[in-house]
Parts: structure tokens; sequence; C-alpha cells
């Protein structure tokens, strides 16, 4: 049997990061924002059908970018997680902490042992019982790295200058549909076109609903919040 | 192999369900017979007694007593018996209240489970399906005196109105029409609603009909609770319409169980 050639580990992992980096920039990014109520998660998708965005448990969403398939079966994992969880323990024992570790954990070992890293990067995002309590943004790369953010998280290829316009003009305590504005304002920092409802994919975890906060924001909805803010 | 890797993606349809998940995972988790347990309990374990639905003009009204009973001690005056399977249907638990209770919960586990992976819910038909499929794992219990006989009911989104089944030990499941009743009072409580049903009731009236027919079942029936005025404990009643699961407000049904016992004080010289 040949003898595999010899890489070295940096040059190795260089090389995988590399490449789900740039996986990862041919996507659409996402955006998540804390607001008045809740927190609100954006996305550009313009499938109604195929979900970046979608609900973990009562008070915990996750959102996707990069490579479809792989995501999707990161998403499928955190429900499962998160059911087995509240069914063996009690609902308020399931955690964004704990998930966003898992992830952690799976990504960071698929990047150092498979061929293929994964292309994405997810975001975990619990939002607070009450109003004064403090909601929780996990963002995970596709190494495994962890970070929790404040006020506002990008995702995406173009997640660097978002998150700088962010900076400059996210201000606490925003209403849905002035958050919605600054949400697609964001989104659409590097490209001269403009985003209208049906590029869109909404929803927010809100903290007036019962039990399961989670809520996507229909078309019809959407495109009425986009005009009152217009 | 790596072709047989992706093919189990086909296989394994069973992917959104949560069951088959805590079947395959963690199956210390799954309710059940005990194995080994072959004998019926040494003490008879509480049991629920009466759950009751009746369809009405926009959609059903799910009804039940709150005793629980254990031989012939009450176990519990304020037991649930009917649980919020999700947006657009209930399950009322008549029998064993121990795992008839493990049951709803895993249920609406289910329920949920699925419509988070699937992006959807499952049809009415579906859910009823799946709880017989859950009735009959649970047989090997109920051979052993632990039986479980929900009641389940809902709005059916696509033909815009309420449905409801029953079912038997052994996961059979019937659709019946216009009202049914489960648990030890329900023979009682089916009579009385054979009399006061009627085609296109409004809230209102399903609500008193509904209640009617627990009081007398808690007359006739030794194990169902009546509404109790002392401790302020009335029957649990939810409405499942077009617009989802709700409570009916304690307050209403405390007025209503009152209106119609007053009427029967009157009624009742001597009998």
């Amino acid at each position: 049997m040949p003898l595999p050639y010899y890489v070295s580990p940096e040059q190795m992992m260089k090389d995988k990061a590399e490449y789900a980096r740039k996986g990862i920039a041919r996507g659409r990014s996402t955006v998540t924002l804390e607001c008045a109520d809740g927190i609100l998660l954006v996305a550009e998708n313009p499938s109604t059908l195929l979900h970046k965005i979608s609900e973990i448990y009562d008070r915990i969403a996750f959102a996707g970018v990069g490579k479809y398939n792989e995501f999707e079966n990161l998403r499928i994992a955190g429900i499962r997680h998160a059911d087995v969880k509240g069914y063996s323990y009690s609902r308020g024992d399931v955690t964004a902490k704990a998930l966003a570790n898992a992830y952690s954990q799976a990504l960071g070992n698929i990047f150092t042992q498979d061929i293929k890293p994964f292309e994405v990067e997810v975001l975990v995002a619990e939002v607070a019982e009450s109003n004064g309590g403090r909601n929780e943004i996990y963002h995970i790369l596709y190494d495994g790295t962890i970070e929790d953010e404040h006020d506002y998280a990008a995702m995406g290829g173009q997640a660097e200058e978002i998150r700088r316009f962010l900076k400059d003009h996210y201000g606490e305590g925003l209403s849905l549909a002035d958050a919605l504005q600054l949400g697609v304002r964001a989104l659409t920092v590097t490209q001269n076109k403009s985003l209208t409802e049906r590029d869109l994919e909404v929803a927010v975890l809100d903290r007036t609903k019962t039990r399961r906060k989670f809520r996507r924001i229909p078309m019809e909805a959407l495109g009425q919040l986009l005009g009152t803010a217009r | 192999m790596p072709l047989d890797r992706w093919r189990g993606v086909f296989h394994n349809y069973a992917n959104s369900s949560f069951i088959e998940l805590l079947r395959r995972e963690s199956p210390h988790l799954m309710p059940g017979a005990a194995p080994g347990a072959a004998d019926a309990p040494p003490e008879a374990p509480p049991h629920g007694t009466t759950v009751l639905s009746v369809r009405y003009r926009d959609g059903v009204v799910m009804a039940g007593d709150r005793q629980a009973v254990a031989g012939f001690q009450v176990a519990s005056r304020r037991i649930e018996k009917i649980f919020k399977a999700d947006e657009y249907s209930g399950v009322g638990i008549a029998g064993a209240a121990g795992p008839a209770t493990e049951m709803a919960k895993l249920f609406q586990t289910e329920l949920e489970h699925y419509e988070k992976v699937e992006g959807e819910n499952l049809s009415l038909e579906g859910k009823a399906n799946r709880l017989s499929q859950m009735i009959r794992m649970n047989l090997p219990a109920a051979m052993q005196g632990l039986v479980v006989v929900p009641i389940f009911a809902g709005f059916d989104e696509k033909a815009g109105t309420g449905r409801l089944f029953k079912y038997d030990i052994t996961g059979g499941r019937y659709e019946e029409t216009n009202y049914d009743a489960q648990g030890s009072g329900s023979k009682d409580a089916r009579d009385a609603l054979k009399k006061l049903w009627k085609r296109d009731m409004g809230r209102e009236e399903a609500l008193r009909a509904a209640l009617e027919a627990l009081i007398d079942a808690a007359d006739e029936d030794v194990g169902t609770g009546g509404p109790d005025l002392v401790r302020g404990i009335f029957p649990s009643v939810k409405t499942i319409t077009r617009s989802g699961f709700q409570d009916v407000p304690d307050d209403e049904v405390r007025r209503a169980c009152e209106a119609i016992l007053a009427d029967r004080t009157r009624q009742a010289d001597g009998s």
C-alpha cells in the first residue's frame, strides 16, 4: 500500500477552514436582532418551503446558513435533543446553552475528523421568560467555535459588513417593525438591490406568547410591517 | 458501506416520530409494562373516571370530571383529564391515571415533534391513527390491569368541522359522529347526551349538554365526581374550534353548573 502524502496539521486545518468559509460565503446571510418583545430572525430566503429559520423548543429558535442539507441535519438533531430532554426532565430544563454546546461539539468533531468540514454556521437563540430577563444568542461556526452575542448577530457571506452596519445603527428596545426594517437594511448593505417580503423569511421569538414563543411572520403581515416602517 | 449510508435515509421513514426516536435512542424512557411483571399490581392504582366529547356548530367540546379513585377511595379531587394535544386537538383520558397521563404527554410531544421536524401539522386522521398505535403499545400493560382508553377530538381544518374518535384497549379506533363518553360513568353520560344532543347546537347549548351529562354520570356512578361547591372544584371543559384549543373559564363553568343544579332542585320535589 502506498503511503499517503504527508500534510502538516496546520496546512490541513487552514485548507479545511478556507473550504468551509468559501462555501458559506456563497450563500445568503441571516441577521438576528433583540427587540422589545423578543428576538427577531431575518433571513434572505426566496423559498417559502425550505426554511433557514426554525422552532426548536418553547423559547428556542434555530437559524442556519450555508449548505442546506448540512444545517437541516443539525436542525433536526437539535429538535431531537430538546424534545428528549424536555420529555425526560421538564420543559423548563431545555436550554439554549446546552444545545449550543452540543452543536459546538458536533461541528468541532466534524471539522477535525472528517475529510470535508460542514459548510455551515448556525445560531441558537433563547428568549427570556420575562421582560427584564436576558436573552441568549449563540453563534456557532463551521469549526465548532462558539460565541455568545448580544443585541444583534449576523451570519453568512456578508456577515462582517452587516455586523459593522448594525454596530452603527442598532439601538435597544426596538419595536418589531423597526427591528425588521433595520434587519432588512442590514441584509442589503452589500447589495444594491432592495429586498421585498418575497425574498425574506422572518420569524420571531415572541415573549408575549404563551408556552411556544416561536412565530413565523407570514408574507402578508411582513408586507404590512415593512410598509408601516417605510 | 457508503451505498447503504445514503439508502438508509429513505428507509428511515419514522424520522419525524418522537416515539420511534425514544425507542431507538432512549428505550428506558418508553412507557409500558415493566418486563417480568406478569400480574396485576397488588393495589389498584388511581383511575380517572368520566370524559366526554360533544360536537357542535363551531367544533367540539371536551369535558371531564376532576376525580380519580383508587378502589373505594378518592385518590385525587383535582386531577386534570383533558389535555391539549396540539393547537387543534385534545385528548381526554380515562383508565389508569399514571399511564394515561404519561400517554397524553408522549402524544403531545409526538405531535409537536412531527410539526417541528416536518414544518407542518399532521392531519387529524393521522393524529387519531398515531394515538391508536400508542394504545396498542400499551396492550401488555392493559392485560395487567393498567387499561388506558382515551377519547380524541379535534377540529379538522380541511373538512372545516369538529370530529371525535373513541378507542378500545387493543387500539381499535372508531369515529363517532356526534358525541361520545369514556370511563366508568360513560354509560350514564352517553345516555344523557343521547337525549340532549341536537344538530347545530351553539356553544352555550353544547356546554350545558356536556355538563348535564357529567352531572348525571356523577349522580349514578360512584367513581365520578360532581361539581364540588364546597371546595370550588368544577369539571374541566375545553372547546376546539377554528380558532384553536381553548379553556372554558372556571367562572363560566361554575355558573353553568349552578344553573343546572338550581333547575334540578326546582324540578325535584322529593324524587
